[in-house]
């Protein structure tokens, strides 16, 4: 028997209301984002972008969001690699434990987490007090770019345990037992053995780190109430803001950001093609 | 080399350690925070007091925003399940070819930032035939596709582990239409997996930020919103409003965790 139900006339229709809802809240958004970047008040022009890259305040905000990223990201990374593989080698009460809580911190971000650094590490904050009276520090400014880049750290440490954490079952055990047989040390072991079979995996995670810093607005924002210049708050300002809206502008630097993190994607595919060690 | 074995654990041990104690140092001074009569130039509060927890959840701005919170967060569920339950079923049942386009199509909500979608829908349901900026809907259709990728994943995943089509098959069997056995048969299998993928995209949508103070900012405040529109008021109420809300949240994920491993 052929039922209604059984022509793939009513498969298709089950899939439209899903391309509705996707095209209007996510495809129709950014087409006009591309085509408004590329448009002035009297027709297409790609005076947008000139006036982007021409401007000191402009190359500012992107020159110090690629900073804070980069520096986060590499940070983090750092922090997240030496965490699992001390993880790995840990007792599995241990081992659950603390990977449960980074999976639970790494909701911890945004504007509770900015918060949580203002008590902390504000100008009145609990340890900036501490640090000053024992004369470690003159004061810490939370509201910098060093500042900013410690409070991304953060957020980027749980998420890259998660991402790594995985990844390090590629490593077995017979080769270190293998090397150390062989003489080598930790180190040479590491750096011949351990990093290289990381390597896609590391910057991988690299690059997810990267765009999750870069496209950031609710802790910079919370943190410094939008006086901090980095592209996501120069974009906001344009369009949500009270003064100065210009969304041909927001548009055009929106691109730049979405185009920095398509470069980074991009060069991370070409140096994945051409790693020695990646699985063919 | 037991000595060195010992050394080696050790280190191991110590490091998972100061890692637990990078993460849990924000959340605990917040914490600390939260609970201290005062706490100004010293390195531990004076007192200890429950009272700010008191005042916050006597609030009715705050009991107001967090029902917002919940209403968006949830309708933005419900309309992720109404839409992607189908359209998973569909594709593997009828068009498997689809799932590759896809898994690129839903690497968009993770590619293009909130920003940047933002600055498109603010211009666009601004006003017009879908004006939405400035009411929940609009929110529920962004964390829509917030959620997506994730619930995506997580659903297909679970269709994958059940062998949809010998399910359908001996339904069909059996005398089920299509719409019965995918009703009757298909659905009850992905209750768990669906209900862990909801479970934790809720938990992220809970902690949304741009798109609520962009789209919509105080004319629907959201539980974050509210946070944030809270700056200038006393950092102990705002430190037991963030424990509130990270408790939140912990208890969700939990339970996620909880209902995944009863799955194996």
């Amino acid at each position: 028997m052929k039922g209604l139900f059984q022509g793939k006339g009513w498969a298709v229709l089950c899939l439209l209301p899903f391309a509705l809802f996707f095209i209007v809240f996510q495809i129709a958004p950014l087409l006009w984002v591309a085509v408004h970047s590329v448009q002035v008040d009297d027709g297409w022009s790609l005076s947008n972008f000139t006036r982007a890259f021409g401007s000191k305040f402009y190359r500012q905000a992107m020159q110090f969001s690629l900073e804070i990223s980069v520096w986060s990201s590499l940070l983090g990374l750092l922090i997240a690699v030496v965490g699992s593989i001390s993880l790995s080698k840990v007792d599995s009460r241990l081992r659950n434990f603390v990977n449960a809580f980074a999976n639970m911190t790494s909701n911890f971000a945004g504007v509770p987490l900015a918060f949580a650094f203002i008590i902390l590490l504000g100008f009145n904050g609990a340890i900036t007090l501490v640090l000053k009276q024992s004369g470690l520090v003159d004061g810490f400014n939370l509201y910098s770019k060093g500042g900013l880049i410690l409070v991304y750290t953060y957020f980027q440490i749980p998420l890259g345990v998660l991402l790594l954490y995985p990844a390090l079952d590629a490593l077995r055990e017979d080769w270190r037992e293998s090397a150390a047989l062989l003489g080598a040390s930790t180190w040479r072991y590491w750096w011949h053995i351990g990093l290289p079979v990381l390597t896609p995996a590391l910057l991988g995670t690299f690059v997810i780190l990267l765009a999750n810093a870069l496209g950031a607005y609710a802790t910079v924002y919370a943190l410094t109430t939008g006086n901090f210049n980095v592209l996501p708050i120069r974009i906001a300002a344009m369009v949500a803001g009270d003064i100065s809206l210009d969304p041909n502008m927001a548009s055009a630097l929106a691109i730049i950001l979405v185009g920095m993190m398509t470069l980074v994607t991009v060069v991370h595919q070409w140096m994945l093609r051409r790693s020695y060690h990646v699985a063919r | 080399m037991p000595a060195e074995r010992t050394a080696h654990a050790l280190y191991h041990r110590t490091v998972v350690w100061v890692l637990f104690l990078i993460l849990l140092l924000p959340l605990a001074g917040t914490l600390l925070y939260s609970l201290a009569t005062s706490w100004s130039a010293t390195i531990l509060p004076s007192g200890l007091t429950l009272k700010w927890y008191l005042a916050l959840w006597s609030e009715t701005r705050f009991l107001q925003a967090f029902g917002r919170s919940l209403f968006v967060c949830v309708g933005a569920l419900v309309l992720a399940t109404v839409l992607i339950l189908p359209l998973l079923f569909v594709i593997n049942y009828h068009f498997p070819r689809l799932d590759a386009l896809m898994n690129v199509l839903i690497l968009l909500p993770f590619a293009v930032p909130p920003v940047v979608s933002a600055v498109g829908l603010l211009q666009l349901y601004g006003s017009g035939p879908l004006a939405m900026v400035g009411t929940p809907w609009i929110l529920m259709g962004c964390y829509f596709t917030v959620a997506l990728p994730f619930m995506y994943r997580a659903i297909s995943n679970n269709l994958q582990a059940i062998q949809l089509r010998d399910l359908m098959d001996a339904a069909h069997l059996l005398g089920a239409s299509t719409l019965q056995a995918a009703l009757l048969v298909v659905l009850p299998n992905l209750r768990k997996g669906l209900l862990v993928a909801l479970l934790l995209s809720f938990s992220f949508l809970f902690g949304e930020f741009v798109f609520a103070n962009l789209l919509v900012g105080t004319q629907y405040e959201t539980l974050q919103v509210y946070l944030n529109n809270m700056r200038n008021s006393t950092g102990h109420i705002n430190s037991a409003l963030v424990i509130s809300y990270f408790f939140f949240v912990l208890v969700l994920t939990w339970l996620a965790t909880f209902l995944n491993k009863g799955k194996h």
